[in-house]
């Protein structure tokens, strides 16, 4: 045991996992907004659209992070269209092609919690609102999405850890988060055991961090 | 079209042998998980608190760490683990293992944890009245465990465990970082030589939507077998 490497590979670890967080975040919160879209598209009625959510949701869900990185990465780099237009400032970056992967992957998990919760939702609670003489668009915001936000908490806290270890990924594509720094650390001092201890107990303070704040949440607005 | 012709003026023999890969790998680290599960399953059943301890560090630990992190530990450490293991034998040459074997390892590892939690659930939500009554009939441990206990946990546990194998599958493709040629690192080096990556890249995703497509078809037709009577 190396307690010297430990003790000084920790802060280039504590900075990098800021990175880390930065990519979880900015992902976290795009892909709520494309899981309520896509969530809301898969209730429609119209079979189409139905179908176009579910494609998505599916394509996501059946194909490894990894390969998705890699086509926005890699792959639009090479449409030479794309590289003429505004779009391009964003794509070359790897920093934004991973935001963008990461983002699409979780709105494809998002989506399938937000419906499964849509449809959990007691159709009693939605005619009540109704025979209260409320319109359909108010029942839907404020009676609907606030019930299935409060049914999906548990599978969303899920997925925001898995979301988190996903992150990881951004160090095949040069950025230089938890994973890649770790990686980085490894490969010159060739002492993995050393450094996978710091990296991965910094992951795991992570992890029960968002644990218990999504415990937290969980009880906060119990329903009883 | 013509990218992925068989033979030496295409990559479709070479992808074809990496797709293989993915599944041979996939399917051992399932089974390297699986036995995990046997070994961490009972720890977390039982009632000495320090087995319980053993066996909850093992599945919050691999479940609370990036793989990519698990792969790097095992692709730079597997080396100097067996070399330590070996010069205790005696043995002082450089021992290079094999990226197959530390991949599937590593995964193996991963999946025995979700394996793990799927048991664990599935013991404990079978009826306390069917241990009862296996006891009442007289059965020894093993009749109980493989008579009764066995199918009924199976049935319980099939669908969380297809996802498990989904999850398996998917992390298959982290392996391509330490150079084992499958779908990803077949995909990886055909990208660099044709210098076609979206290609490649997204015929590298059909082949893993079809991989999981057509293992969902096949675990449901198991658990329609198993959740005979039902």
């Amino acid at each position: 045991m190396d307690l010297e490497l430990m003790v000084n590979s920790f802060p280039k670890l504590l900075s990098a996992a800021v990175i880390t967080l930065k990519l979880l975040s900015v992902s976290l919160i795009i892909g709520l907004f494309i899981g309520l879209f896509f969530a809301i598209l898969r209730l429609n009625k119209n079979i189409f659209i139905n179908k176009l959510a579910y494609v998505y949701s599916y394509v996501f869900r059946g194909t490894p992070l990894l390969v998705q990185i890699f086509i926005i990465y890699f792959g639009l780099g090479q449409i030479e269209y794309l590289r003429s237009t505004v779009l391009w400032v964003i794509l070359k970056e790897p920093y934004w092609c991973a935001i963008i992967a990461f983002a699409l992957n979780t709105g494809a998990y998002t989506s399938e919690i937000l419906r499964s919760a849509f449809q959990t939702i007691k159709p009693g609670i939605i005619e009540a609102g109704k025979s209260l003489g409320i319109s359909n668009k108010v029942v839907f915001y404020k009676i609907q999405i606030p019930i299935a936000i409060r049914q999906s908490l548990p599978a969303y806290g899920n997925e925001i850890i898995l979301m988190m270890k996903g992150t990881s990924l951004a160090s095949t594509v040069t950025i230089m988060d938890l994973t890649g720094v770790a990686k980085y650390i490894i490969s010159t001092t060739f002492k993995p055991i050393e450094v996978f201890i710091v990296a991965g107990g910094i992951y795991l303070f992570m992890t029960f961090i968002i644990h218990n704040a999504i415990k937290f949440l969980e009880k906060k607005h119990s329903f009883n | 079209m013509e990218l992925l012709a068989f033979g030496d003026t295409g990559w479709g023999d070479e992808l074809f042998y990496a797709t293989l890969m993915t599944i041979a790998v996939s399917i051992t680290a399932m089974f390297i998980g699986f036995l995990f599960a046997l070994i961490f399953t009972p720890l977390k059943l039982s009632k000495n608190k320090f087995l319980n301890f053993i066996a909850n560090s093992y599945t919050t630990i691999i479940r609370g760490v990036p793989e990519l992190l698990v792969i790097y530990l095992f692709f730079f450490g597997g080396t100097g683990a067996v070399m330590f293991v070996a010069s205790i034998f005696g043995y002082n040459e450089y021992i290079e293992i094999n990226a197959f074997i530390t991949g599937a390892f590593a995964i193996g590892i991963i999946s025995g944890a979700y394996s793990t939690e799927v048991f664990r659930g599935a013991i404990q939500s079978i009826d306390k009245g069917q241990f009862e009554a296996a006891n009442v009939l007289g059965l020894n441990k093993f009749g109980k465990f493989f008579k009764i206990i066995l199918p009924q946990t199976l049935r319980l546990a099939i669908p969380n465990l297809s996802n498990v194998w989904q999850i398996t599958l998917k992390d298959t493709s982290l392996i391509s970082v330490t150079g084992l040629v499958e779908i990803m690192r077949q995909s990886y080096v055909a990208a660099g030589s044709t210098r076609d990556p979206l290609f490649f890249y997204s015929f590298a995703a059909v082949l893993y939507l079809l991989l999981t497509f057509i293992s969902m078809k096949l675990i449901n037709r198991l658990e329609v077998k198993y959740s005979r009577g039902y």
